[in-house]
């Protein structure tokens, strides 16, 4: 056993996957010299070199047009945009390209890239470096989407992207990265098809992913110690939906709270309220709850973004309102 | 080799339904080659000049000037020579070969259970409301413990099944309050049942497997009997005084496999003939061991009737279920030497007993009670 | 440009290239208007002698990255004309199973990625074509066809950047016809020389008269021949036109007759039969046997799409993952 944190786990991913497949390369603002903007890739340079580890300027629709390029051509990029915030330069890529080209083309291309980029807010950057669009992302077919939570998953889940035939977007949340875990020695691939129970209850089902996860934990606990059961699922795939984890969950407790760090209009909690409505309607015994962020861009103000983001005290309070006096 | 054609209004887009013609181009007689420029047309976008697909002579103009023209609606005839574009001169024609399908599997859709409207605007969670239907209680009697007083599934089970698990504390705190709180006096009465059952036999002779009835039906209703002829043994005992029942719902204690004990009413048993007794016990049994009672079932009786015979007990002596005020314990049926006209005979006999509350009844009404029960399984066909 | 690649049967066949595009692309227009193809269609007539004279230069291990403006690239790169006339019809029988249409045709047995419909999309596309190229080490190029409109965005001049600093394999062709849409050039962008802009990412430019089909091969083959030597990226400004509206129901509003007209009297099919003419290799029955052979193959294709069958809408979720869920 080895004690890593998230940063360390997601290098130890990345020099694994490098290592392991010759046609893999990663590409970048700031990926080679600088050693990475979160200094996931530092050393990585050194050690394989400067066509494995591309250095890119600010051009983010290019260098990500070019992962697809470099995809249908053949080779396993992984591209890494520094934050979410900068992929909206890439957009058109993404959404236009490696998103469709599958399909448009009748099934003649594939496009196994990868994209990793972080994501979340909690920092005090305020309102341009804050965003939390891993649920834009999930709006679109042709693309896989993952977020991983805990440091198992940042080590592990990025073979098993590379892996896959079709495109995946990494979002590795931006608060995560000193969390520490203790790993067996080596990397192992993780499974992405599925949400993962991280804690089993039989109240209440609090359905969160990435940054909100260890929130959501510890809000878990607070809801124990007044003998609220809560069952906390992680879904680390964010598209496509693990429905049916979530649904055999949900008609156990009856109940849900989604915890999303993107807004609440239109949003990946939407998308699963609607989802539970749909399939345990009968089962509920409470409205879906969510928690999500506030509807303002991001503020600076440490108060501010605290209120503005999903906390444990909200998130016990929602679990509270769906459970009513029973419990 | 010539062929007259139609030359029809284009559609320049999928949003394009019409166009309005501005100007013809051409005349009859004229020589139009593919490409030329023929007409001037009015779209939603704007003026649009219109080319010619054909070549040859303008045979006829069909549209006017001014007119909305739709999509494909013949504009002119063109009298076409030798075309060598229209068909394949040469040899086969390409057989397209449609490409196998992966068919994707479609899940059928899953039918969803019709709701039914629960009257009266009761906030009910849907899970509780199907709870409801199957345990058929009324959402509308319930008090709901869920967000904003809503009626959740705990509140349905609550009220339309014992809460097993709870069951011994509260069979523990109902008998301890009835024995603290309700002063018993005990009767106790053999009854000859050999003309019952001999009636009971020849009955039961004459029908199917099915609808034969066993003792119990005619005890409950001689019971019901008594009861209507007794009234201070059915009602209940509250706020310092009895208040008699205008109805008999006779509590039937059913013991329960896994252990416990609930007493569910069969209502109005007076009014029943022995066979719908037996009906309506036999249904409340099943339903009590299944955790199927209504709630209503669990909370009208006005008298109850022990019977442990089956048990082997020869007496029992109840305690009462508050707020009633009175129990009749019944035992086993057994075959006792008895005087008949002076001869000793071999009979049948059950001991009948009352346990009821001193506050409601004093022992002369307990004994009469008890006699009016022998009286009535005296006269089964009565009954 | 060798000796032999100008051979008459090279210019025969620059022509024959030619009248495939403008027949086609006629007979897009009829069945268009006919409603027999839908969506958006926009013909390349004006502009063939760039395909054709591009094209010849590639060899079937190269790639070729294309606009919406396509059909001409398609053909001259050798996708089947019946493939192509049945995906504008939407047929299953159509190169991408009537899931693209006129805009998004690709054949990846003949490394023709698409059709392209978002400006300039396509350029990090071909960017990371050669790029996969060059680390595979594979000595192949990139062609990336694009419009003077693509030439205003962000992604042209990221790309224009990366391939020089990166030295990739690439071959960009900017069929300038002097209109993004109905955006004359002037009115775009404030440096109208394109070439120009290409130098300031120093990479080597040149710009040649793409109604001269025999001058768009020659510069063509002697760019590719440079890009495929190592030597890095190149790119040809090929200044033209097109003399049907952007798509069909454009009523063409921006542009003068008389410009059309002047622009007409460069049509590259007439200017390239009167050379020849000129040389002595074509007559007027040796004409007529080549459109009678493109006239052939087009109502075949026509034939073909017309008997193809509509994909199954049960397929409809096909190929939008590896697997389908």
């Amino acid at each position: 056993m080895t004690k890593l944190n998230y940063r360390e786990a997601l290098r130890d991913g990345l020099r694994d996957a490098l290592v392991r497949e010759p046609r893999a390369f990663l590409m970048g603002l700031d990926v080679g010299r600088y050693g990475g903007t979160y200094a996931v890739s530092r050393g990585l340079l050194e050690e394989l070199g400067p066509e494995r580890v591309r250095d890119t300027p600010l051009s983010e629709s290019a260098f990500v047009g070019a992962g697809i390029g470099a995809a249908i051509g053949g080779l396993l990029p992984i591209v890494e945009i520094m934050t979410v915030n900068f992929s909206l330069l890439a957009l058109d890529q993404i959404m236009n390209n490696a998103a469709t080209l599958r399909h448009m083309t009748g099934g003649q291309l594939a496009v196994p890239l990868v994209i990793r980029m972080t994501t979340g807010a909690g920092r005090q950057l305020a309102a341009q470096h804050s965003h939390s669009l891993e649920g834009w992302y999930a709006h679109i077919p042709g693309l896989r989407i993952l977020a991983p939570a805990t440091v198992e998953d940042a080590r592990g889940m990025l073979w098993t992207a590379l892996m896959d035939p079709d495109p995946v977007l990494i979002f590795e949340h931006a608060a995560l990265f000193g969390l520490e875990a203790e790993l067996e020695g080596a990397v192992t691939p993780v499974d992405i098809d599925h949400a993962k129970i991280r804690r089993a209850g039989k109240h209440v089902s609090l359905v969160t992913y990435g940054g909100t996860l260890h929130k959501t934990l510890a809000a878990a606990e607070t809801l124990a110690k007044d003998g609220i059961d809560a069952e906390v699922i992680d879904l680390r795939s964010l598209r496509p939906l693990d429905t049916e984890t979530i649904i055999a969950s949900v008609k156990k407790t009856r109940r849900a709270v989604i915890i999303d760090e993107g807004w609440r209009s239109g949003s990946l909690s939407a998308e699963i309220s609607a989802r539970v409505m749909e399939q345990a309607f009968y089962d509920l015994d409470a409205p879906v709850e969510r928690v999500c962020t506030a509807e303002v861009p991001i503020p600076y103000a440490k108060q501010l973004e605290e209120a503005a983001l999903p906390q444990p005290e909200t998130i016990v309070q929602a679990a509270r309102k769906t459970v009513g006096t029973h419990v | 080799m010539s062929e007259l054609r139609d030359f029809v209004m284009p559609s320049l887009g999928a949003d394009m339904d019409a166009g309005t013609l501005l100007e013809w181009r051409v005349k009859p007689g004229d020589r139009v080659s593919k490409g030329d420029i023929v007409a001037v047309i009015e779209t939603d976008k704007a003026a649009v000049e219109i080319e010619c697909f054909m070549t040859g002579a303008v045979e006829r103009l069909i549209a006017e000037k001014g007119t909305k023209i739709s999509v494909g609606t013949p504009m002119m005839q063109v009298r076409v020579e030798g075309d060598t574009s229209a068909k394949p001169v040469g040899q086969q024609v390409l057989q397209p070969t449609p490409t196998p399908v992966v068919a994707k599997e479609v899940a059928p859709p899953t039918p969803t259970p019709a709701a039914t409207i629960e009257a009266g605007g009761v906030r009910a969670s849907p899970a509780a409301k199907r709870r409801a239907r199957a345990l058929n209680v009324s959402l509308a009697t319930l008090k709901g413990s869920g967000q904003d007083g809503a009626i959740t599934i705990e509140d349905v089970e609550k009220a339309g099944r014992a809460p097993r698990r709870d069951m011994r504390g509260a069979i523990a705190a109902l008998m301890e309050r009835s024995k603290r709180e309700i002063p018993h006096y005990y009767l106790a009465h053999d009854i000859d049942m050999t003309n019952a059952l001999a009636w009971l036999e020849a009955l039961n002779e004459r029908v199917d497997v099915s609808e034969r009835m066993i003792p119990a039906a005619l005890f409950l209703k001689a019971v019901a009997v008594a009861a209507r002829a007794v009234t201070a043994m059915n009602g209940s005992y509250a706020g310092d005084r009895f208040e008699p029942s205008a109805n008999v719902h006779l509590g039937v204690a059913v013991s329960l496999r896994e252990g416990g004990l609930l007493v569910p009413a069969i209502h109005d048993v007076d009014k029943k003939t022995p066979r719908e007794v037996m009906s309506a016990l036999s249904d409340v049994v099943e339903r009590a061991r299944r955790g199927m009672l209504r709630g209503s079932e669990l909370t009208d009786a006005t008298l109850t009737v022990t019977n442990l015979g089956e048990a082997g007990a020869d007496t029992v002596y109840g305690v009462i279920f508050p707020p009633q005020v009175a129990i009749v314990g019944l035992g086993r049926v057994t075959e006792r030497p008895a005087a008949v006209e002076g001869k000793v005979a071999v009979r049948s006999f059950v001991t009948a007993t009352v346990a009821a509350d001193h506050r409601a009844s004093d022992g002369h009404l307990g004994a009469r009670f008890l006699a009016a029960i022998e009286r009535a399984l005296q006269a089964p066909e009565a009954l | 440009m060798k000796t032999e690649e100008h051979s008459p049967e090279m210019k025969i066949d620059l022509l024959r290239q030619m009248l495939r595009i403008r027949r086609f692309e006629e007979k897009a227009a009829e069945l268009y208007s006919a409603a027999k193809i839908r969506g958006f269609l926009h013909l390349y007539i004006g502009q063939e002698a760039i395909a054709a004279g591009a094209m010849r230069a590639l060899t079937a291990e190269d790639a070729v990255v294309s606009t919406y403006r396509e059909h001409g690239h398609a053909l001259a790169r050798g996708v089947a004309a019946a493939a192509i006339m049945a995906e504008m019809y939407g047929k299953a029988e159509g190169c991408c199973h009537g899931r693209g249409g006129s805009m998004h045709l690709f054949d990846v047995s003949k490394r023709f990625y698409g059709g392209n419909a978002i400006v300039a999309g396509g350029l990090p596309l071909a960017l990371g074509l050669a790029l996969a190229d060059k680390l595979a080490g594979r000595a192949r190029v990139t062609a990336c066809f694009f419009g003077d409109g693509a030439v205003a965005e962000g992604e042209f001049h990221e790309t224009m950047n990366l391939a020089v600093l990166w030295k990739l394999p690439l071959l960009l062709l900017c069929e300038n016809n002097l209109y993004a849409m109905g955006t004359a050039i002037a009115r775009a962008l404030s440096e109208t020389d394109l070439c120009k802009k290409a130098e300031s990412y120093r990479m080597p430019a040149e710009r040649i008269d793409g109604m001269d089909a025999l001058a768009v091969a020659v510069a063509s083959a002697d760019a590719t021949a440079a890009v495929r030597a190592g030597e890095g990226p190149r790119f040809l400004e090929l200044t033209t036109y097109r003399f049907r509206p952007h798509s069909m129901f454009d009523p063409d509003l921006y542009r003068d007759k008389a410009e059309i007209a002047e622009w007409k009297k460069r049509d590259p099919l007439p200017r390239h039969i009167g050379r020849l003419k000129e040389e002595g290799l074509l007559d007027a029955a040796k004409i007529d046997a080549i459109e009678r052979a493109v006239a052939d193959e087009l109502a075949q294709a026509v034939a073909f799409a017309d008997a193809g069958t509509l994909e199954p809408v049960e397929s409809l979720t096909r190929d939008v993952y590896a697997r389908t869920p």
